[in-house]
């Protein structure tokens, strides 16, 4: 990908803008980090509490195998080091949703090292990639949650999150637009629903980004950079950004100073505002928590984690392409998310088994009939693909009559229509509203022969040259048919006769 | 009839098993001498006598089944009060825990009821087990049942942190207890009050349900009066915890039935580096009266060398607070114990009352000093600096242990001092724990056995330091100095 051009046009010129993001990813596990409390998201405030998780006298933390297996599996999905041996540490600072009075964290030894993802900004052109590197991922506690609408002068504490395993997965400042920065959470999204290790519920907190953002300009030093926290969304980080780049920009032409300092994002106003500056930055007196025996993963370990991942997006992607001959386009499309990539791959072995083909040769007819069809009708209903009332074997059994001919292309969508309305099965409304189209030559034959002959004026006129009229004759023979003539049969013999 | 309350852990188990006496006389006994001496020695915070009157009747009603009774079966003992105990009060001796009733159980005493022991109460301490005096409590010191020949009364410390369980194995309020050691805490009350007392390998006894002092030093053990009885009660602490990510994951020895004071063939390693000058001159003969006596038991003698000893108090000192100053700061006020919430007070002021009024002046002396040596800027100098001379420390054993197989010491550089002694002096304090620390720093098994008193009238321990998850080396050379020194001096009841 060519260098971003991506500029903010400032009144002494233009200034290129530097991007970090630190990622939480909330890790996929039935029970917490160091305790055996469940996850469940949206539970009664603290029903997801152990003695552990609100830090009694005297409770230890039990490493979760789990998280560590799924933060390894990450891992190996952006191609990183993964440390045999890493050590968790303690992260102190006080507040009421932490009940530790520390988090425990990896500072010194993460469990993976780095790493790299590639984003591509055009979807029509997902190979034109930039790399955007990964200095590591380490595995900490989530903190509890304040409520403070509760009661008129106190906070409440509700401590179901606290706890939870988080993957804290921290970038490069390789990103130089809010777009890139955009398009490296969206793919780093993915993957981790591809790896299932998160997933990836932004509106949910599930994955929460602190951004990085400074300026410079192009080709000089980086600036100093401030770190807005806990943006939510995609659209919300690229707004930080755009934002907080364009302030920092006023703030230093108008002769000021960048300070160090963490803000925060305000998602009504699209704005930044400060929080704290470096000078007030707590001081965490990180230590090695003595209450946990450093990590180290044997090479069975490592080597279930590996054999358990998945294909994943970019593999899947050019498979469809090289493979299933599909457009980068479409392969694209169906390869962003996980569920739709499954989906698809459902529909295309239904299609193949029930049309009698191999998959290769379904594929295209499959891939166009999802992204034209089916997506636009579940979006007309409001509706999602896992909600579908069209499963991948209904939708097989229909794309199968297409592909053997038995119905028409437009016949097709009716019969989707009623589908999606009754759930019945393809073939039994084709049955009952007769939507079968002949394909039999001798009937059609027979059709054309009498359309020709009681049109005899303008078969001259064809002959003549009129070759428009061509059309006229498929759709007087298509009228007399009732629509149900195999329209490509019907073209063939129209040409065989009227040569 | 036999004064019960003279009988050790051995004696009741096999008279209660042999229907010589009933576990509920014996319980009876102890808690009326655990009532009498309460005003006097305060040895407990709270005391329990109706659990220790059901734990025996249980272990009676088991008897007349005729089923097999546990190791402690019908054993009254104290708790130390940093064990969480379910429903009973749970302190650390601390204000900031005053009247907090765990709905939980340690680990370690769980296994202790399970093995037929019964609860007397919970014992007195050193705040958060951060003392070497008893006199950091906030339920006040405890008075050692020891007075000196002088014909003065002055009050002595019992030793620390787990002076209420010294005394009150001493006094005969109970015939065990248990305590713990971070730095020296079982042995250094132990040897001031003449019982005998052994903090096993690191990890051997779970830490799940002790309030933390510091994790990594941490270690639960048993005071008794003498080594059978320690071994005993060990057998019945010790085990894998699957709830403690540092316990160990090996079987429990059968340490009682493999006690021998036959020290054939062994080697005892004694540390050029441990005598001090200034030493003690009755301590300094002891120790050479030690050397003898494991000579007669039939061990060689070997000197040996531990030369980073004279960094293992100051490293101990910056470790230990250090995750002290963490482990304590769920003291906050928020979810549990004490709250101190001043009118119009935000939560940075609820913090800083309610710590200030929670904790006592040592407890914040150490939170202080671990959280200067973990800030930024000072870690390495500090923290990092520690954790490397904790390594020498720990390889200095390991070479040592090449040549010998115990190594002996005194347990103290001193026998117990006057309350109020050394307490504007916290310098001088720490210096009481120079021979025990540096077992602590190597997690190292280690116990101290009485072997005589000094011309105060006072006991005086030695101290014997093993190869880790060698408890049984430790105790059986413990044993060779028990039969020699033949130390039978109790304190005199004054109470």
């Amino acid at each position: 990908m060519a260098d971003s051009t991506y500029r903010i046009q400032g009144a002494t010129g233009d200034w290129e803008v530097v991007i970090g993001l630190e990622v939480h990813a909330q890790v996929t596990s039935n029970s917490k980090l160091f305790s055996g409390s469940a996850t469940a998201f949206g539970a009664e405030p603290n029903s997801q509490v152990s003695l552990v998780d609100a830090a009694m006298p005297g409770m230890l933390p039990v490493l979760n195998r789990e998280c560590i297996r799924q933060a390894v599996r990450t891992g190996m999905a952006i191609e990183a080091q993964i440390n045999k041996w890493s050590r968790f540490d303690r992260k102190n600072y006080f507040y009421a949703d932490l009940p530790q009075g520390y988090q425990i964290s990896q500072l010194y030894h993460p469990l993976v090292g780095e790493g790299s993802i590639e984003i591509a900004l055009d979807d029509k052109n997902p190979e034109d990639t930039k790399t955007i590197g990964i200095e590591r991922i380490h595995v900490e506690q989530d903190a509890g949650k304040l409520m403070h609408d509760q009661h008129p002068t106190m906070s409440y504490v509700d401590l179901n999150r606290s706890g939870v395993a988080l993957m804290e997965i921290v970038s490069r400042p390789d990103m130089r637009s809010p777009a890139e920065a955009g398009a490296y959470v969206s793919k780093l999204r993915t993957i981790l629903r591809y790896v299932g290790s998160c997933d990836g519920n932004m509106d949910q907190g599930s994955m929460r980004c602190d951004v990085n953002v400074s300026v410079r300009r192009p080709g000089e030093e980086f600036g100093t950079r401030t770190e807005t926290k806990n943006v939510n969304s995609v659209r919300f980080v690229m707004q930080a950004i755009e934002h907080e780049a364009n302030r920092q920009v006023d703030v230093l032409e108008s002769g000021g100073k960048i300070v160090q300092e963490t803000r925060l994002f305000d998602p009504t106003s699209g704005t930044t505002r400060s929080m704290r500056s470096k000078e007030d930055a707590h001081d965490y007196r990180y230590f090695p928590d003595p209450d946990l025996l450093p990590l180290e993963l044997d090479d069975a370990f490592l080597e279930e984690c590996r054999a358990s991942l998945p294909e994943l997006p970019d593999a899947k992607r050019h498979r469809y392409e090289n493979e299933l001959g599909l457009s980068p386009y479409n392969a694209g499309v169906l390869t962003a998310e996980v569920e739709t990539a499954r989906w698809f791959e459902r529909l295309l072995a239904e299609t193949a088994k029930a049309a009698g083909k191999q998959p290769a040769e379904v594929a295209k007819q499959a891939a166009n009939w999802l992204i034209s069809e089916l997506f636009g009708a579940l979006n007309k209903l409001g509706t999602s693909l896992e909600e579908s009332p069209v499963t991948p074997e209904k939708g097989g059994d229909l794309l199968a009559l297409i592909a053997k001919g038995t119905i028409s292309g437009s016949a097709a969508k009716q019969v989707l229509e009623i589908m999606l309305e009754t759930g019945e099965d393809a073939g039994v409304i084709v049955e009952r509203e007769g939507l079968k189209q002949e394909s039999d030559t001798g009937a059609i034959e027979a059709e054309v022969d009498k359309v020709l002959a009681a049109n005899a004026d303008k078969v001259e006129q064809y002959k003549a040259g009129k070759e428009a009229l061509f059309g006229f004759f498929v759709g007087q023979t298509m009228k007399a048919m009732k629509g149900k003539g195999n329209p490509q049969v019907v073209n063939e013999i129209l040409k065989a006769k009227l040569a | 009839m036999t004064d019960l309350t003279e009988l050790g852990v051995a004696q009741i188990r096999d008279g209660v098993a042999g229907g010589e006496f009933t576990a509920v006389e014996v319980a009876e006994a102890f808690n009326a001498n655990v009532a009498a001496a309460q005003d006097a020695l305060n040895a407990f915070i709270v005391t329990t006598p109706d659990a220790a009157i059901d734990a025996a009747k249980a272990t009676d009603a088991k008897r007349a089944k005729g089923e097999a009774l546990g190791k402690m079966g019908g054993v009254p003992i104290g708790m130390k009060d940093l064990f969480a105990t379910r429903g009973v009060q749970t302190t650390a001796a601390s204000h900031i825990l005053e009247g907090f009733r765990p709905e939980y159980e340690s680990t370690v005493s769980q296994k202790l009821w399970d093995a037929g022991a019964g609860m007397l109460g919970k014992l007195n301490l050193d705040q958060f087990a951060m003392g070497s005096s008893n006199e950091t409590s906030y339920f006040g010191n405890v008075i050692s049942p020891w007075r000196r020949n002088d014909g003065g009364n002055a009050a002595l410390a019992p030793g620390g942190s787990s002076g209420g369980s010294s005394a009150a194995v001493s006094a005969r309020l109970c015939p065990a207890a248990t305590g713990t050691d971070t730095g020296g805490s079982i042995r250094q009350p132990a040897a001031f009050t003449g019982i005998t007392g052994i903090k096993p390998t690191y990890g051997r006894c779970s830490r799940w349900g002790i309030v933390a002092f510091a994790s990594s030093l941490d270690q639960a053990g048993p005071m008794a009066r003498d080594t059978r009885d320690c071994a005993i009660m060990l057998e019945a602490m010790a085990g894998f915890d699957p709830k403690d990510s540092t316990s160990l994951d090996m079987p429990v020895p059968q340490w009682e039935a493999g006690l021998s004071a036959d020290l054939k063939g062994k080697k005892v390693g004694i540390p050029r580096e441990y005598s001090m000058d200034g030493m003690d001159a009755e301590i300094a003969a002891l120790w050479d009266q030690g050397v003898a006596w494991l000579k007669d038991a039939g061990a060689e003698v070997v000197e040996i060398s531990l030369p980073h000893t004279k960094y293992a108090l100051p490293a101990y000192y910056i470790i230990a607070p250090a995750e002290a100053s963490s482990n304590l700061a769920r003291y906050d006020g928020v979810r549990y114990g004490l709250r101190d919430l001043p009118d119009g007070a935000n939560l940075q002021d609820m913090y800083a009352a309610t710590r200030a009024a929670g904790f006592g002046a040592e407890v914040k002396r150490r939170i202080l000093i671990g959280t200067y040596v973990l800030s930024a800027g000072f870690y390495d100098a500090y923290y990092t600096q520690a954790q490397k001379v904790r390594t020498l420390i720990s390889q200095d054993f390991a070479k040592a242990f090449e040549e010998c197989d115990v190594i002996l010491a005194p347990t103290t550089p001193t026998a117990s001092f006057a309350l109020g002694e050394k307490s504007d002096d916290p310098l001088s304090m720490y210096l009481n724990d120079v021979f025990s620390v540096p077992a602590s720093l190597a997690g190292l098994p280690a116990m101290s056995v009485p072997a005589g008193i000094n011309r105060e009238g006072l006991p005086l321990g030695l101290q014997v330091i093993g190869k880790a998850f060698d408890e049984q080396g430790v105790l059986n050379a413990g044993l060779a100095i028990e039969q020699r020194a033949g130390f039978t001096a109790k304190p005199a009841k004054w109470w």
